[in-house]
């Protein structure tokens, strides 16, 4: 395989030295071995140390590195270099402060993340074995448990752009039906007055941008539908 | 730079499985606890582990802890300390249920039990056949896990300083542990975490390789502050290669999709586990199934136009059970090998995978090192648990699952003995040494102060090749010798790293610098050990240490029954026993015997 050249307009800014944010353009040589965006984003930190982005598992389960390309939020580890459009044009999740570069400050992310009590809770004795739990009643909890927080969705919400603080947005919100969902879980109304509130889930407009962009395929506008529908239920 | 000092109980480092699970003790005992990660703590690469934990509930099959240690013992060649092993295998099915308790979804059986698969090396009856011993959330249990847990120490109230990553280890004139040095990243800034207590849960160093299924992170921090504090570090010769990483990408495909029946193939389509392990065949201990892979490949038995990797099939599994049981592994082979499982085998190779060895500690948590006259003194106000600590459960080789346990077993061990320790008064807040920050600004300062030094991408790949080349599957005397030369070498390089980025502000140029300062520690190790341990044992097996008569599989009990410790100063080695006597006599000693699958 011949080497490959890309263009890149990356976001830069650090706080120690600009006074604001510029773009600024690569052109990178790729080695044969470089296939996902995270690969090329390295290779180019190996040539200028001092662009900045978050990076971990480089597999697509730790989250880590979320950022926007080409104008939708996506994780590097998982986007294939060559299915993208040149230049590539990469900016830290949208909606939230960035910190330098690619690299966001994910406070209000997290803090409506904990809102929602993000943990089982059932203050019964624990019995000396395991709870039991159904298989079927345990298949509630895939398309839910398997949220990474990498948090493409809830930056790509209009809804949580405009109302960080009091909107929950999807990513909390898919966790907040995870433990309503789960058999095991005893605080559903305390769960779901935690919820009713003009904001914290109902400034869910549907739009979908968060399974448009989920990279785990997950789907938090059906997890919302459903807090709704529990809502809805015990109202009547 | 001024340093700031903060004062807590106890200070965690790492957030992984390990370090939470310590945590959630210490926080739920009430102590004032700080946990130090450099990643969220989801980020942790506790969430990459796939195919589950070790438990013998005997929720499918009939299992007890007893078969569970001896198929330990016997996976560790020997080399795996049986008292630490016993009580590992003793309290695993209280430390699974406990994070069922926690919410942890895991998969389940038609009864509502915790689902359990085979995996390789775990038997029922000694050896006699495979046990479903496995507890797993399909093929995501590490990540199931870990969010499991971090989302118990929401609960608990846990203080976090995420996005800190720790630098050095304080010690006072008598050896004692007092805290870390820790740089915030988001400022630049240095402070002290004076504690009573330091638990170390850094996780591993598989970044040493070249080719390995580790996350970016795995960078041995906690190894390298200890062996720069005079800690010795546990047999790092012995490092796991697992059997299948996704060829060219490196990423893990879990054993567990053995344990659901695929099988692994050559060029002719042969499964040539067969050859190799009659009995357990692709279920064999991952030492073995790495070699004869490698064995197969080296012979010109390879897939591929290079014959340079084989194939993992599970196309005669139902799509239903591999998007039920295996489907974080069938997005992998889709994302990184270009093949979808259910159509066709995914090529595999061997992939440096997990370290055995690593700080010494008891079954307690506590570190341990040689002081007068006794081998395992323990190292007042300093533990460490999970991949960086070596127990040792692990030996010479791990199975799969035993990662996960040994996390859950030892880090709530670890926070059990803080708790012990702070309650009958053996630890107390010693005085803080003038210097205590010295050496890590010193680090910092010979950073921002160098010129026409190297790069530290360069000096990197340079340890990552070498390490590849000179201690891989297979290991042979003459490289092992050429290896240490060579590691010393770029160890000296090392030391002349620059950074052209001279930011304040979540420089990550500068952590990866520090980073390196760490890996270079345990590449060091690993080497020196490789090549003076001249037996072939577990994962460790050498050119000139065959299978013969006297040496069964070239191992050399009558020598090499010891457990190696490096020292960082004067680049030297010492040598301990190991502990044959289990813990309790409720179980006689596993003897000594030839490894067969």
């Amino acid at each position: 395989m011949s080497k490959r050249t890309i263009q890149l307009k990356m976001y830069r800014y650090d706080p120690d030295k600009d006074d604001k944010p510029y773009m600024q353009d690569y052109t990178l040589e790729l080695e044969p071995s470089d296939k996902k965006l995270l690969d090329a984003l390295v290779r180019l930190k190996s040539k200028d140390d001092s662009l900045s982005f978050r990076r971990s598992c480089r597999e697509g389960v730790c989250g880590s590195d979320a950022m926007n390309v080409n104008g939708k939020n996506r994780l590097a580890c998982l986007t294939d270099i060559d299915s993208l459009p040149q230049p590539i044009v990469l900016r830290p999740l949208p909606g939230l402060p960035v910190i330098r570069d690619l690299i966001v400050d994910m406070t209000q992310f997290f803090k409506q993340y904990h809102s929602i009590k993000p943990y089982l809770i059932n203050d019964a004795p624990a019995p000396e074995r395991e709870r039991l739990q159904s298989p079927e009643d345990r298949e509630e909890l895939n398309g839910l448990y398997e949220c990474i927080l990498c948090a493409c969705c809830s930056t790509s919400c209009p809804s949580f752009w405009w109302n960080p603080d009091k909107f929950v947005g999807p990513a909390g919100l898919l966790a907040a039906y995870r433990f309503l969902a789960d058999t095991r879980d005893e605080a559903t109304s305390e769960r779901l007055d935690n919820l009713e509130d003009p904001y914290r889930l109902f400034r869910c407009h549907t739009i979908m941008n968060c399974v448009d962009v989920c990279p785990k395929s997950l789907n938090p506008t059906r997890a919302i539908g459903k807090i709704k529908d529990m809502m809805v239920s015990r109202a009547v | 730079m001024t340093v700031a000092k903060r004062t807590f109980d106890a200070v965690i480092v790492g957030a992984g499985g390990a370090g939470l699970r310590a945590a959630l003790q210490l926080s739920e005992a009430g102590l004032k606890t700080a946990v130090l990660t450099k990643v969220f703590p989801t980020r942790s690469h506790t969430v990459a582990a796939q195919g589950g934990v070790a438990a013998s509930l005997g929720n499918s099959t009939e299992d007890n802890w007893h078969w569970h240690m001896y198929d330990t013992v016997k996976g560790s060649d020997w080399l795996g300390d049986q008292d630490a092993i016993e009580f590992m295998c003793r309290k695993a099915n209280e430390v699974v249920v406990e994070l069922e308790h926690y919410g942890m979804p895991f998969d389940r059986t038609d009864n509502g039990k915790i689902y359990q698969r085979p995996f390789g090396g775990h038997s029922q009856n000694y050896g006699k056949s495979p046990v479903s011993r496995s507890c797993a959330a399909a093929d995501r249990t590490g990540h199931a896990m870990l969010h499991a847990l971090y989302q118990r120490n929401v609960r608990a109230n846990t203080q976090f300083f995420v996005e800190w990553m720790a630098l050095d280890l304080i010690r006072n004139a008598d050896g004692d542990v007092l805290g870390v040095t820790a740089l915030e990243m988001e400022t630049g800034e240095v402070s002290i975490f004076h504690a009573k207590a330091t638990i170390f849960a850094t996780g591993g160093a598989g970044r040493i390789f070249h080719s390995s299924t580790n996350a970016f992170i795995n960078t041995g921090d906690g190894l390298g502050m200890a062996a720069r504090a005079g800690v010795p570090l546990e047999d790092m010769e012995f490092w796991q290669f697992h059997p299948t990483g996704v060829f060219g990408a490196g990423v893990l495909i879990t054993e567990g999709v053995r344990g659901e029946g695929g099988i692994l193939r050559n060029a002719s389509g042969e499964r040539f586990m067969e050859r190799y392990a009659p009995n357990l065949k692709d279920l064999a201990s991952r030492d073995v199934v790495s070699r004869s892979m490698v064995t197969e490949i080296n012979e010109g038995r390879g897939c591929g136009p290079d014959k340079d990797h084989v194939l993992l099939d599970i196309t005669h599994l139902s799509p239903e059970t591999i998007m039920k049981r295996l489907p974080g592994i069938r997005e992998i082979s889709i994302q990184f090998a270009g093949v979808d499982p259910i159509k066709a085998p995914i090529p595999v190779v061997p992939t440096a995978h997990y370290q055995m060895g690593g700080i010494p500690t008891n079954y307690k948590g506590q570190v341990v090192a040689p002081k007068n006259g006794n081998p395992n003194a323990p190292i007042t106000g300093f533990y460490a648990a999970g991949e960086c600590a070596c127990a040792s459960v692990h030996g010479a080789n791990r199975l799969g699952t035993n990662s996960l346990l040994d996390l859950l077993v030892f880090g709530k061990s670890a926070g059990e003995s803080v708790v012990e320790d702070l309650s009958n008064g053996n630890l107390s807040l010693k005085p803080l040494p003038a210097d205590a920050a010295d050496v890590s600004l010193a680090r910092l300062a010979r950073l921002e102060g160098q010129t026409n030094g190297e790069s530290v991408f360069d000096v990197g790949l340079e340890m990552r090749r070498t390490m590849q080349k000179h201690a891989g599957v297979f290991r042979f005397d003459k490289l092992l010798k050429e290896g240490v030369a060579a590691i010393l070498d770029v160890a000296e390089r090392s030391k002349r790293t620059e950074i052209k980025d001279k930011s304040k502000v979540w420089n990550t140029a500068r952590t990866e610098a520090l980073e390196l300062d760490n890996l270079i520690e345990v590449a060091k190790a690993t080497m020196v050990s490789a090549e003076a341990r001249k037996e072939s044992r577990g994962a460790h097996v050498r050119d000139d240490a065959p299978d013969t008569a006297e040496f069964p599989n070239g191992r050399n009990d009558n020598e090499w029954l010891k457990h190696t410790l490096w020292y960082r100063d004067g680049n030297r080695l010492e040598y301990k026993p190991v502990t044959m006597q289990p813990l309790s006599q409720d179980v006689d000693p596993i003897a000594l015997a030839k490894r067969t699958y």
